[in-house]
């Protein structure tokens, strides 16, 4: 009743052609960024914003990097956490050693940096598929956690191995208090998204996706394999790379290579297998679950007044969560993202449905 | 259509109006119903602790001597002269992301906000000493944290009380030279450390190297992955290698690993010496027989029983209160959460003088913690001697003097052997000064004035 399109005529290319074709959905994005810039820093907590808002945003980003890679364009990675740690550390040495830098100038340069470096770990994609190619992208994450481990020009002889950041310093403005970093966050987000979306829409997208559908019949209709698998690496590196400076500025402001270390990149890969392969909203939803359902399901006990050990909790919300990742992929193995699409059908018909 | 977009976009606003409204309503009602929830006037101490994870084994006793002795404090004395402690603990399995976690969650609770922190981890320790900047609590790291962080100019709310890494990672080389008799005798001996490879175990190798350049002995490093269960080539190397020392630089699962390897590869126990964080009995029962002989640093509290464990046992044990077994009370790790709960409260104590007997805020705890000193005639009235090492601390010297003496494992039990160790300043203290200025430079922090703030 409410959610229908009818009535809504496209009388020009550009309204054909528009992200978010139907009026409601624009309207409900419109209200849900109103409401995420407008309202939420004044009625959120503190211990929200740092706990939940900020590593959500910023794993979804990296989600979204990872996605265009492997729901996109169907090249399975697991050590996109080393392309984090690339970022992080690239941003860290570019602050720490030309400290004039803009705090944005130092983001976009780390993005490229992880994306030169995703380039050379995409390389073996174009002799190896699926998991072999899944394997073969472990290197990059054992490489890089021993690289940061061992050469200490990249933590400035750091005599523990962890590094520690400047503030956040742009055009006069440092981003301190946790409103400031959510907002800032939110904006790098909002531009990355918007890019993202663009560019699975655009030809290098369809190219991706053709690659991903089937590489032969792509070659025979003249897409260059090297290209768009490469750039498939280059752009999910660069969104990863991205993700992980603000990881190691943002939210931890002092960090030690295992930060960025297996179980990270594993994260990323479930979040998008539990979000949905090849759907943006899909990594929004991925993050939400992998960062906040932990978190609440650790602390359901103490709002219940259930007096158990902090021990017992913790095992508790560990096997509930693995419990919750095994009853949504039984539920709808394409994801989150689906079952929202399936919402959206349902609504679409609801109070009459056939 | 145009008209159509105009409309739910007006909607839309309205919607989102009501929502915000809606929503600051609601946060009005928390502000007011807060200081009502607040009036109880308890001091709150956040602990993180990690009672699961491959760091369990010394996590427990650890967090079980802190919680036992706060609900000691309430039991025998009523509070710290009379106002109440109130904890809450928060399960952190030893990583920095959860750990951060727990402490956004716990650093607003209570009626004045967390006392102090004790992080348990050199890695959350890092992590959080960023933040304590803003948020004025103080972080108590005993006998672990950040060696450079004793300079109380630059660190403002970091107390390694009882000593760092390069504290103990001296006196550890003291002891074998006193062993081979003599610094000078050190020349052309190996020592190997075997170190968990993260901050924790990194960070005494400054300290080693630098000995090693004045004594001319050859350091080998031998980094052991998290969570140190697999340690075959590590150990396959010290055979090859055969070093006259190995340092074990290790925690949880990985201290008893490295003595089983040891025995496995036939290498001496009584030439491995592990840091204050690898000798508890925990890391050697495991072992079975195979861990006689080995030795490592005790610093504050050894193992074995006092009047303090007296006053637990009827306070808290024999009321069915306590955190463990019984028969656990008076463990070295057991002890030492202990002490670190002990100069957390006296700390405190100290505050109240200053500020008054009320709930203090982490920034005045702040000033009891620069202006502890607890003597030995003050140990003896908590009960704790035997089982403390006096410290005193100032706003440039955020630890105190390091004492520390050796303990070794006769199968059965930890003994206590003769000679304190006492950390060498002159060459500790030029370190701590140029590492802190190299942290200051990093994090375009402004240097505290001491003297401007005593006057």
């Amino acid at each position: 009743m409410f959610y229908r399109e009818n009535g809504q005529f496209k009388s020009t290319y550009a309204s054909d052609q528009q992200m978010l074709p139907i009026l409601q959905d624009r309207a409900f994005m419109l209200g849900l960024l109103v409401l995420a810039i407008g309202a939420a820093p004044f009625v959120v907590s503190d211990y929200v914003f740092l706990s939940l808002l900020i590593p959500f945003l910023i794993l979804a980003l990296a989600a979204i990097g990872l996605n265009l890679l492997v729901g996109y364009c169907g090249q399975i990675s697991i050590g996109h956490a080393a392309f984090m740690a690339v970022g992080a550390y690239a941003a860290y040495n570019l602050a720490l050693r030309i400290p004039q830098l803009n705090f944005l100038v130092v983001l976009v340069l780390s993005g490229l940096i992880a994306a030169a470096v995703g380039i050379l770990f995409g390389v073996p994609s174009l002799r190896i598929k699926g998991l072999y190619l899944a394997v073969a992208t472990l290197a990059a994450q054992f490489f890089m956690d021993w690289l940061f481990a061992r050469v200490k020009w990249f933590t400035n002889y750091s005599s523990s191995g962890s590094v520690s950041t400047a503030p956040i310093e742009m055009f006069g403005w440092t981003v301190d208090t946790p409103a400031e970093k959510y907002l800032f966050l939110l904006g790098v987000l909002i531009v990355l998204t918007l890019v993202a979306k663009n560019l699975v829409r655009s030809h290098i997208g369809r190219e991706w996706m053709a690659m991903r559908d089937m590489d032969v019949a792509a070659e025979v209709i003249g897409i260059r394999p090297v290209y768009a698998k490469l750039t498939a690496f280059a752009v999910s590196a660069f969104y990863c790379g991205i993700a992980g400076a603000l990881w190691g500025f943002v939210h931890l402001g002092a960090w030690e290579p295992l930060a960025f270390n297996l179980t990270v990149s594993l994260n990323l890969l479930f979040m998008i297998i539990i979000g949905g392969m090849g759907s943006l909203l899909g990594s929004f939803f991925g993050a939400a679950f992998i960062v906040a359902l932990p978190i609440i399901l650790d602390q359901v006990p103490l709002w219940l007044g259930v007096p158990i050990s902090t021990a017992m909790a913790s095992h508790l919300a560990s096997m509930i969560f693995g419990a919750l990742i095994v009853f949504f992929l039984v539920v709808e193995p394409h994801g989150l993202a689906r079952l929202w699409a399936i919402g959206k059908e349902k609504l679409r018909l609801w109070p009459f449905p056939h | 259509m145009k008209q159509g977009a105009k409309y739910a976009v007006l909607a839309a606003s309205f919607a989102v109006a009501a929502a915000f409204g809606s929503t600051a309503a609601l946060a009005q009602a928390k502000k007011a119903e807060a200081p009502a929830a607040k009036g109880g006037g308890e001091q709150f101490f956040p602990v993180l602790s990690y009672r699961t994870g491959a760091y369990a084994p010394n996590g427990i006793p650890f967090a079980n001597g802190y919680v036992d002795y706060l609900k000691l404090i309430n039991a025998r004395d009523g509070g710290i002269n009379g106002v109440k402690v109130v904890f809450e603990e928060c399960e952190t399995g030893y990583a920095t992301d959860k750990g951060v976690e727990c402490y956004e969650r716990l650093k607003g609770k209570g009626s004045t906000g967390a006392t102090a922190f004790h992080p348990l981890s050199t890695g959350i320790t890092f992590a959080v000493t960023d933040k304590s900047f803003a948020d004025k609590i103080p972080i108590i790291t005993t006998g672990y944290g950040r060696a450079d962080s004793v300079d109380g100019t630059v660190f403002g709310w970091n107390f390694p009380l009882g000593g760092t890494y390069w504290d103990a990672a001296d006196m550890l080389v003291q002891h074998v030279g006193k062993k081979e008799g003599g610094l000078d005798k050190l020349k052309g001996k190996k020592i190997a450390l075997v170190y968990h490879d993260s901050p924790y175990g990194k960070e005494p190798i400054a300290l080693l190297q630098e000995r090693a350049r004045m004594h001319g002995y050859e350091l080998l490093l031998l980094p052991v992955t998290h969570p140190g269960v697999e340690q075959k080539a590590t150990w396959l190397q010290i055979r090859q290698q055969r070093p006259d020392y190995v340092f074990l630089w290790g925690w949880g699962v990985m201290n008893s690993t490295a003595i089983k390897e040891a025995v496995a590869t036939g290498y001496p126990r009584e030439k491995m010496y592990g840091v204050w964080w690898s000798g508890a009995e925990p890391d050697v029962t495991p072992a079975g027989d195979g861990a006689k002989g080995y030795s490592s640093l005790v610093f504050f509290a050894p193992a074995g029983q006092g009047q303090v464990h007296k006053d637990m046992i009827k306070y808290v044990y024999d009321k069915g209160q306590g955190a463990g077994k019984k028969e656990e009370v008076g463990e070295v790790l057991y002890n030492r959460g202990m002490a670190a709960a002990m100069v957390t409260v006296e700390a405190v104590r100290k505050a109240q003088v200053k500020y008054g007997k009320k709930p203090l805020k982490g920034e005045e705890v702040r000033w009891g913690l620069e202006n502890l000193s607890i003597d030995d005639a003050a140990i003896k009235k908590l009960g704790f001697t035997g089982f403390m090492t006096p410290v005193s601390t100032s706003c440039v010297n955020h630890a105190g003097e390091a004492q520390a003496t050796i303990h070794s494992w006769d199968g059965k039990k930890w003994n206590v052997q003769p000679g304190v160790y006492h950390a060498d300043n002159s060459i500790i203290k030029p370190m701590i000064r140029s590492s802190a200025e190299k942290y200051a430079a990093e994090k375009k922090l402004t240097k505290r004035d001491c003297a401007k703030e005593a006057g």
